[in-house]
C-alpha cells in the first residue's frame, strides 16, 4: 500500500503511522489537558493543485484517517451534539431527500429486497400524489384502510374556494375501496396496470411500482388486461 | 434569503454611557429610558408615515412645538436615531414614543409586553426573537419558551392598528395565530422565521380572516400537517398578496386552489412553493404570474410524465418572466432540467441551491450568465471547481454561503481552501461569507482578508474539530487574526479550527466592530475569554460552546454583561457557584441555567452545562419549565 502511495505522482502525501512520528506540529499546552492527542491522529499534507478535477484524491485519506482523540472531553460518542452546527430544517430536507432517492431506488427495481418500498399513490380527482411504503402492511386489508385515511382527509367542504375540484369526501372514499365505484390498480414491473388483489400480497409487493385509485368505470378495461396476465403466469 | 439580509441589517442598539447621563430626570419606570432604549429599538425600513396619531389637547406653545417635532420624527426610521433623540429631554421622549411605529426587540425575555405597552403607543411593526441561535443545533431543550401568546395578547389590547409582525424562533400556537387575526383588522403581514407549535390548521384560520393579507412568509419553521388545505382558505376575490411564501410546509398543496390563488393576485411579486408543488406545476403558475421577481420553484422535478404527451416548455416560462430576480427551492432537482432557468441568470441578484446536490457540471452552463448575482447559496457539492466558476464570472458577489451535503464530523468535503481563495481573487466586493468545509489553511484565510476589505460577516466552520492548518500544521490563528486586522468593517465573526489563545487576543484588540462572535472547540484557558471580554467593544452577542473557559474568565466580563444582549456557554468549565456569583452581582442580567438532560436532578449538581444570560429590564421570567434554574 505504501509503495502504491509513492507513486501516486500527482498527490502528494505525507503519510504518518499511527502512534509514530508524524509531520504534524503538535501545538504545546500549558496544563489545560491533552485535548488535541494528535500523536495519536494521522494526517496528510496534501497538495490541493493536483488533480485535474480540481479536487482532492481523498480515497486514501478514508483508508487510513482517524479521529481526533480528545481524552478531557465530556461525552466520548463518535458525532458530537449540534455539530457541525447546521440547523435541524436543513437536516431534515437533506435526509429526506436522501431518502427520496432510496426510495427511487427502491420502487424502480420492484423493491428489491431492500427494506423500504414506497410507491406513489395517485386518485382521480385529487390534486396531489401521496407515497406509501408498501412494505409496512401486511395485507390489502391494511393497505386498504391506509389508502382511505390517506385520501378521506381531503374533504374540506367547509372551506371550499371556487374553481376547486370536488373532492371525495368520507363515505364516498369508504365505499371505493369496497365497492366497485372507485378501484385501486397498479403498475407492475412489466409496465402493466393491473387490479390490486390479483397476486398474492407478498408477490404485490415486490412487482408493484405505483398505485392509482382510479374511476371504476376506467377500470374495466383492466380487468381482461389483468385475467390474460394471470393466466400467462399461470 | 430576504430574511436573513433583513436580519443582518436589523442592528441593536448600543448604549452609550454618555446619553444615559443625560437622561436621567426622564422616566418615572424604574429602569433609565436609556435601559430601555437598548431593548426595543426601532426598525430601520422606512415607512411612509400618513397620518398623525390625533392631537387630543388643545394647541399651546409647548404642544406646538411637540407638534412639530412629531411632524419631523416621522420621518426618523433608523432606530439609533430614535434611541438618542428620546432621550434628549422629557417631551422629546414622549413625542418619539407615540411617533415610533416599528419596534424590533432582540430577545423577547429582555422585557414584559407591558412596558412595551406603556411606553409606546402607536406600533404597528413588531419584530421580536426568541430563542438564541444555538437552539438551532439541539443545543437546548424543546418547551424552553419563547413564546408568542404573552406578546399577542398584550398588543391585542394596544394596538389595533397593528399591522406588521415578524418573528424569529418563537413558539406560535395556532391559538396565536388566530387570536392574531380576529384582533387586528388591518393585518398585513405575518413573517415567521425559524419557529414552531402551530399548523396548517392555525395558517388556515389566519389566512382566511385577514383580509387585508399582503405577505405571509414562513421560512425555515416547522409546521405540522394538520391536513387542513389551508390553500383554499383564502378568501374569494381579488387578494392583496405580494408575498407567499411556505417552502417549509411539509404537507401535499391543493394545486387547483394554489393556482386559482395565484390568478386573483395581481399584485403578487414573491411566490415561494414548497416541494410538494412539481415542475409541470410551477410552469402553470409561472405562465399565469409572469409578473413575479422572486420565485421559490418547488420541487424542479417533473412528475412522471405519461408517455405520448408533451411535455412542457419551462425554459419559455423562465423567459416570459422578465422580472425574475430571485431563484430558490430546487428541492428535489433532476438536473437535466436546470438549464431551463438560463433566461432569468443574466437578471439574477440572487440564488439559493442550497438543497440542490450539483455537480461542477450541472452548475458551471449555468452560473456562467449569472454576471448580476450578489447573493448565492450552494451545496459543497459543486467543488472547488463550482467555486472558481463562481469565482470567475460573479463579480458582484456580496454573500457566499457553501453549506455542506453531508454535514458530518469526518465525512469528506468536496469544498477545500481553494475554493475559498479563489473566491477571494475572484469576488472583491463580497461582504458575507458562510463557509463549510473539513479543513483549511491560513494562507486562504489570509487571502480572503487581503481581497475582500468590505467583508462585514466572515463564518467560517471547519467541521473537524480542532483542525490545524493542514498544510503548514499550526493552529488557525494567523488566519482569523488576519481576518479581524484587515477587515476593518468586520461585524460578525464565527471561528473553528484549531485555535489557541492567542488568536483571541488579536480578536479583542482588533475587532472592534464585533458586535456578534460565535466560538467552539477552541482556545487553551480562560485568557482567550478575558482577552473577548476586555476587547471587542461593541460585542452585543457572544456564543460559546465546548471551550475550556470557566468562572475566572466569565468574571472577567461582569463590566459589561447589562451591555449585551446575551451570553450563551455551552458544554464548558463553568460552575454553579461562579454563575451565581455573577447573577448575584448584576440585578440586570438574568442567568439562566440548564442541561440537555432534563430529568437530570443533582447529578453533578455544580456543572453547568448551559449557561444562557442576557440583560432584562423586568427580571427573571415567570414562564421558564422546570429544567432552567434562574440564579
Amino acid at each position: 500500500m505504501m509503495e502504491e502511495l509513492m507513486k501516486l505522482k500527482e498527490t502528494e502525501l505525507c503519510l504518518g503511522l499511527p502512534g509514530g512520528v508524524e509531520t504534524v506540529e503538535t501545538p504545546t499546552k500549558s496544563g489545560v489537558g491533552n485535548k488535541r492527542g494528535f500523536s495519536e491522529t494521522v494526517d496528510f499534507k496534501l497538495n490541493l493543485q493536483s488533480n485535474k478535477q480540481g479536487h482532492v484524491d481523498l480515497n486514501v485519506t478514508v483508508a487510513h484517517k482517524e479521529k481526533t482523540k480528545d481524552p478531557a472531553k465530556p461525552p466520548a460518542k463518535a458525532q458530537v451534539v449540534g455539530w457541525p452546527p447546521v440547523r435541524n430544517y436543513r437536516k431534515s430536507v437533506m435526509a429526506h431527500q436522501k431518502s427520496s432517492e432510496v426510495e427511487e431506488a427502491s420502487s424502480c427495481g420492484g423493491g428489491r429486497g431492500g427494506t423500504v418500498a414506497f410507491v406513489k399513490v395517485s386518485m382521480d380527482g385529487a390534486p396531489y400524489l401521496r407515497k406509501v411504503d408498501l412494505k409496512m402492511y401486511k395485507s390489502y386489508k391494511d393497505l386498504s384502510d391506509a389508502l382511505a385515511k390517506m385520501f378521506s382527509s381531503f374533504t374540506m367542504g367547509s372551506y371550499g374556494a371556487q374553481g376547486m375540484i370536488d373532492f371525495m369526501n368520507e363515505s364516498k372514499v369508504m365505499d371505493l375501496l369496497n365497492s366497485s365505484e372507485y378501484v385501486p390498480s397498479y403498475e407492475d414491473k412489466d409496465g402493466d396496470w393491473m387490479l390490486v388483489g390479483d397476486v398474492p400480497w407478498p408477490m404485490f409487493v415486490e412487482s408493484c411500482k405505483r398505485l392509482r385509485i382510479m374511476k371504476g368505470s376506467e377500470a374495466i378495461g383492466l380487468a381482461p388486461r389483468a385475467m390474460e396476465k394471470c393466466k400467462n403466469r399461470s | 434569503m430576504k430574511e436573513d439580509r433583513s436580519e443582518m441589517a436589523a442592528k441593536d442598539v448600543e448604549l452609550d454611557p454618555r446619553s444615559a447621563a443625560i437622561s436621567e430626570p426622564l422616566s418615572s419606570s424604574s429602569s433609565s429610558p436609556a435601559a430601555f432604549n437598548a431593548v426595543v429599538s426601532a426598525g430601520n425600513k422606512s415607512r411612509s408615515c400618513k397620518s398623525s396619531l390625533p392631537v387630543t389637547q388643545p394647541p399651546c406653545p409647548g404642544h406646538v412645538l411637540e407638534n412639530v417635532l412629531e411632524n419631523v420624527l416621522q420621518f426618523l426610521t433608523c432606530r439609533r436615531d430614535r434611541n438618542a433623540v428620546s432621550l434628549v429631554c422629557r417631551s422629546w421622549y414622549r413625542v418619539e414614543a407615540q411617533t415610533r411605529f416599528e419596534v424590533f426587540i432582540g430577545n423577547c425575555y429582555s422585557l414584559s409586553p407591558s412596558r412595551l405597552t406603556r411606553r409606546f403607543k402607536g406600533v404597528r411593526s413588531l419584530l421580536l426573537k426568541g430563542k438564541p441561535r444555538f437552539a438551532d443545533f439541539n443545543l437546548m431543550p424543546p418547551d424552553w419558551g419563547a413564546q408568542f401568546a404573552p406578546w399577542v395578547a398584550a398588543t391585542a389590547m394596544a394596538y389595533p392598528w397593528l399591522e406588521k409582525v415578524n418573528l424569529k424562533r418563537m413558539f406560535v400556537t395556532d391559538d396565536d395565530l388566530a387570536l392574531l387575526a380576529e384582533s387586528f383588522p388591518g393585518f398585513k403581514e405575518l413573517i415567521l422565521r425559524c419557529c414552531e407549535g402551530f399548523g396548517t390548521s392555525g395558517i388556515a384560520l389566519f389566512a382566511n380572516k385577514c383580509r387585508q393579507l399582503k405577505v405571509l412568509d414562513l421560512i425555515e419553521s416547522e409546521v405540522t400537517d394538520d391536513e387542513v388545505d389551508w390553500i383554499s382558505c383564502f378568501p374569494e376575490g381579488e387578494t392583496h398578496l405580494e408575498s407567499l411564501s411556505f417552502e417549509c410546509v411539509e404537507s401535499p398543496i391543493n394545486f387547483k386552489a394554489l393556482e386559482g390563488l395565484v390568478l386573483r393576485s395581481p399584485f403578487l411579486k414573491k411566490l415561494r412553493t414548497s416541494r410538494f408543488v412539481s415542475l409541470e406545476e410551477l410552469h402553470r403558475l409561472m405562465v399565469q404570474a409572469s409578473q413575479l421577481t422572486s420565485l421559490g420553484t418547488g420541487s424542479f422535478s417533473p412528475n412522471d410524465v405519461p408517455q405520448g404527451e408533451q411535455e412542457p416548455d419551462y425554459a419559455s416560462a423562465f423567459r416570459a418572466s422578465k422580472s425574475i430576480v430571485c431563484l430558490s427551492g430546487f428541492r428535489e432537482l433532476t438536473p437535466e432540467y436546470l438549464p431551463a432557468i438560463s433566461p432569468v441568470c443574466a437578471n439574477l441578484t440572487s440564488l439559493n441551491l442550497s438543497y440542490a446536490n450539483i455537480s461542477p457540471d450541472i452548475l458551471k452552463p449555468i452560473i456562467r450568465n449569472c454576471h448580476n448575482i450578489r447573493v448565492f447559496w450552494a451545496l459543497d457539492s459543486i467543488c472547488d471547481e463550482g467555486l472558481q466558476a463562481v469565482a470567475a464570472t460573479c463579480k458582484e458577489l456580496r454573500e457566499l454561503r457553501v453549506f455542506p451535503s453531508d454535514p458530518l464530523e469526518d465525512s469528506e468535503s468536496p469544498v477545500s481552501a481553494l475554493g475559498l481563495q479563489a473566491i477571494s481573487e475572484g469576488c472583491r466586493k463580497l461582504e458575507s461569507i458562510l463557509y463549510f468545509c473539513q479543513r483549511m489553511t491560513n494562507g486562504a484565510v489570509i487571502a480572503m482578508s487581503e481581497n475582500c476589505p468590505q467583508l462585514t460577516v466572515f463564518r467560517l466552520c471547519i467541521m473537524g474539530r480542532y483542525r490545524p492548518d493542514h498544510v503548514t500544521g499550526k493552529p488557525m490563528d494567523d488566519g482569523f487574526g488576519a481576518i479581524v486586522k484587515n477587515c476593518k468593517k468586520l461585524t460578525r465573526l464565527a471561528v473553528s479550527g484549531l485555535l489557541t489563545d492567542e488568536a483571541f487576543s488579536i480578536i479583542g484588540e482588533h475587532g472592534k466592530l464585533i458586535r456578534t462572535l460565535s466560538v467552539a472547540f477552541a482556545g487553551d484557558s480562560d485568557m482567550a475569554l478575558r482577552y473577548i471580554l476586555e476587547g471587542c467593544p461593541k460585542l452585543q452577542k457572544l456564543e460559546i460552546r465546548d471551550c475550556p473557559f470557566g468562572d475566572v474568565g466569565l468574571r472577567s466580563g461582569m463590566h459589561r454583561y447589562h451591555n449585551m444582549r446575551f451570553v450563551w456557554m455551552s458544554y464548558c468549565r463553568l460552575t454553579r457557584g461562579g454563575c451565581r456569583d455573577i447573577a448575584h452581582a448584576l440585578p440586570s442580567v438574568v442567568a439562566e441555567v440548564f442541561g440537555s438532560d432534563v430529568d437530570d436532578d443533582d447529578d453533578n449538581a455544580d456543572y453547568v452545562e448551559t449557561l444562557y444570560m442576557y440583560r432584562s429590564l423586568d427580571g427573571a421570567r415567570k414562564d421558564a419549565p422546570k429544567f432552567v434554574t434562574i440564579l
